[in-house]
């Protein structure tokens, strides 16, 4: 096993990037995503990384030189967080409707107002029917490795989709943390050069983003929901080949002591690591049947991987990090009671809001919103979702 | 000409709807729009080539003799190439007759 | 697990001290994290960074709410910010004062084990600048020994380049210098 090497968990997706040999990167500062490309921009001007680097005026500019950078056959690489990724709305809608396989790091950062750098999933939220998919890490190990993975899923020409890969801003983009590297070796064994399947080729043209009056629009949504939807079995499979390769395996849902659970907590991000300290106190030290899944996997959402891991639970708690105002659910509460609906003996579904804007969620916050779902169980509470840990 | 789109299934399209076959636009016959055609009278015809230059659809070609043909299957009638001619060699007449 | 909270003010390089602390503890072998208080960078204004460093695997992503070390790189922010909250019982206050260890207990009323030095002194004298960041990481090192003190000098000669040998001759002088006096019975 590779030494293991204490490094910023930004500067660890940098050296992802690095060893992905990226061909293009088109990116804008913004805090807390800024160290990621700033040492990339050190490695190409170090003559470390062959690659343009291309410093931009806007995050919209970014994302359009990405578009441009990916079209033209190059592996592109970008990152942002929060207002950056706000800014960028219009072409995100683009990339994906284009098939360019962009890998974006989305260091999660909440959205003004009130102004704020700090950590939540607003930003990704914000931008979830965009037609990206959507990945999260807990840890720094975690995103370099789906850094890595992320290449070979987005330019997979069964996919042929961007991805963005979620760090929590801070929380993880600023920690330094021990980290496994790959070698250049065994990443070349593993991620092929971007092959695509149609680029812009003064040689060979193609048109790319034609109109799409009424007869066609309503097929080319279809064909992207398709390919969106299909692309789970190829995140499936690289997860499988980079587990058999390098002995660290990722799952769509991960599942943390479930077994016996009667009740689940469900977490999405970081937060699952602190939460998992959480399960070890309440199984080892107060015998609670409690267990932990962690969604990995955004979009596609894994609906069927979640229908089975629930299976004869009693409670789910579901903990979002961002709010959809005034809707009948938080983002991934709402997403699990619609995804859980159908099915026979689904558990009561409790969704929770903690951590908005940087507000840390602490092990005993894990265990009081454990014993809270418990409780609205037995009363069989009829709520939409409930904010932990504001002051009332 | 490739199957009608507008009866094409989500899955007989390409990856992202792009066209791969480089200039087939020039397999509609956008002629059919045309409700008058220029008509030319070659000997006053200086060979300057302002016709040629100012087509905005490329319905005018050169010919073998240094004078301009017109492509009717792509001429919409604009009329442009009459109003500009130096000489008046072109005008314009009515589809119906 | 044991955790560590350092304060200082913006600038005098608190964040590089959690920082190399971590970085020489993975070097060991052991799991580390080292974080700041996220937020603005503010030159001058108390600032704290976080540590943790253990055996096993670290999961827990809060704040460091008790620590096992709370490091003090700059006395005159005792006045202001509580640098107690939170330390455990059984802690170790890790203090840059000129003051003597009777005298901090007297006037703050510390009960804890103390790790004293004079790492302003120090650092004038090796720096010829008043930044303890990495001075203080001796008098750490001397107070628990969290991870050895040879540990620190390639995280600190890959940081601080050509002025880094001044910065490990004032650690070690801090490493030597450092008083240290257990728990107030």
């Amino acid at each position: 096993m590779a030494k293991k090497i204490g490094i910023e968990v930004s500067l660890a997706i940098s050296e992802a990037v690095k060893l992905a040999d990226v061909d293009a990167i088109a990116a804008y500062p913004i805090t807390p995503q800024t160290h990621i490309v700033e040492h990339l921009s050190e490695l190409v001007a170090d003559g470390d990384l062959n690659a343009e680097f291309i410093p931009v005026e806007s995050e919209h500019s970014a994302m359009s030189v990405c578009a441009g950078t990916s079209a033209a056959g190059a592996r592109t690489y970008t990152a942002t967080s929060s207002q950056g990724l706000a800014l960028m709305n219009e072409i995100l809608f683009i990339i994906p409707a284009l098939r360019l396989p962009v890998v974006m790091t989305l260091a999660n950062r909440s959205l003004s107002g009130p102004i704020s750098i700090w950590n939540d999933h607003s930003d990704l939220m914000s931008v979830r029917d965009t037609g990206w998919i959507s990945i999260f890490a807990e840890n720094g190990q975690e995103a370099f490795d789906l850094t890595l993975q992320s290449f070979k899923i987005a330019e997979d020409h069964r996919v042929m989709l961007p991805i963005n890969v979620n760090i929590d801003g801070f929380t993880l983009s600023h920690v330094i943390e021990p980290h496994e590297f790959l070698s250049q070796e065994e990443v070349d064994s593993f991620l092929p050069p971007y092959d695509p399947p149609l680029q812009l080729n003064p040689d060979k043209p193609v048109s790319m983003g034609m109109v799409g009056i009424p007869e066609i629009y309503f097929e080319a949504k279809k064909a992207q929901d398709v390919a969106l939807i299909e692309s789970k079995a190829v995140i499936k499979e690289v997860f499988q080949e980079f587990g058999e390769k390098f002995g660290r395996t990722y799952n769509v849902i991960e599942s943390y002591r479930a077994e016996d659970a009667e009740t689940l907590l469900l977490t999405m991000g970081s937060i699952g690591e602190t939460a998992m300290e959480a399960i070890d106190i309440m199984k080892d030290e107060q015998g609670k049947k409690v267990g932990l899944l962690r969604l990995r996997l955004w979009r596609p959402f894994p609906v069927d991987e979640l229908r089975e891991l629930v299976k004869g639970i009693k409670t789910l708690a579901v903990i979002d990090r961002a709010v959809s105002f005034g809707g009948t659910g938080a983002p991934v509460g709402g997403e699990i009671r619609s995804a859980l609906y159908s099915t026979e003996d689904r558990p009561y579904v409790a969704s929770f809001i903690a951590g908005l804007g940087g507000r840390d969620v602490t092990i005993k916050d894990f265990m009081d919103m454990v014993n809270l779902a418990e409780k609205m169980e037995t009363e069989q509470e009829v709520h939409e979702y409930k904010m932990i840990g504001v002051r009332e | 000409m490739a199957k009608n789109f507008s009866e094409m299934t989500w899955k007989e399209f390409g990856l992202a709807f792009m066209v791969t076959n480089p200039g087939c636009s020039a397999e509609y016959r956008t002629g059919d729009w045309r409700s008058q055609r220029p008509i030319a009278d070659k000997s006053k015809c200086i060979k300057c080539g302002v016709c040629y230059l100012s087509c905005p659809d490329g319905a005018i070609n050169l010919a073998a003799d240094g004078t301009y043909d017109f492509d009717y299957d792509h001429c919409k009638g604009c009329g442009i190439c009459a109003t500009e001619c130096w000489t008046g060699c072109i005008s314009m007449v009515e589809e119906e007759n | 697990m044991i955790e560590v909270r350092i304060h200082g003010r913006g600038g005098q390089g608190g964040v590089t001290s959690a920082e190399m602390l971590a970085i020489a503890a993975i070097s060991e072998g052991k799991y580390a994290q080292a974080f700041p208080s996220f937020g603005p960078e503010r030159r001058g204004a108390p600032v704290i960074a976080f540590a943790r460093v253990s055996d096993t695997k670290i999961r827990n992503r809060t704040k460091v709410y008790a620590p096992d070390i709370v490091v003090v790189l700059d006395p005159s922010v005792m006045k202001i910010v509580d640098v107690e909250e939170g330390l455990k019982e059984d802690g170790l206050l890790v203090i840059n004062s000129g003051k003597s260890i009777d005298e901090l207990r007297q006037e703050f009323g510390f009960k804890t084990a103390i790790a004293k030095v004079d790492a302003t002194r120090i650092a004038m004298e090796e720096l010829g600048l008043p930044i303890t960041n990495t001075t203080m990481l001796g008098a750490l090192v001397k107070g628990k020994e969290v991870i050895s003190l040879d540990s620190l000098v390639a995280p600190l000669e890959k940081r601080f380049g050509r002025i880094a040998a001044r910065n490990i001759k004032a650690m070690q002088r801090a490493y030597k210098e450092t008083i240290v006096a257990g728990k107030e019975s």
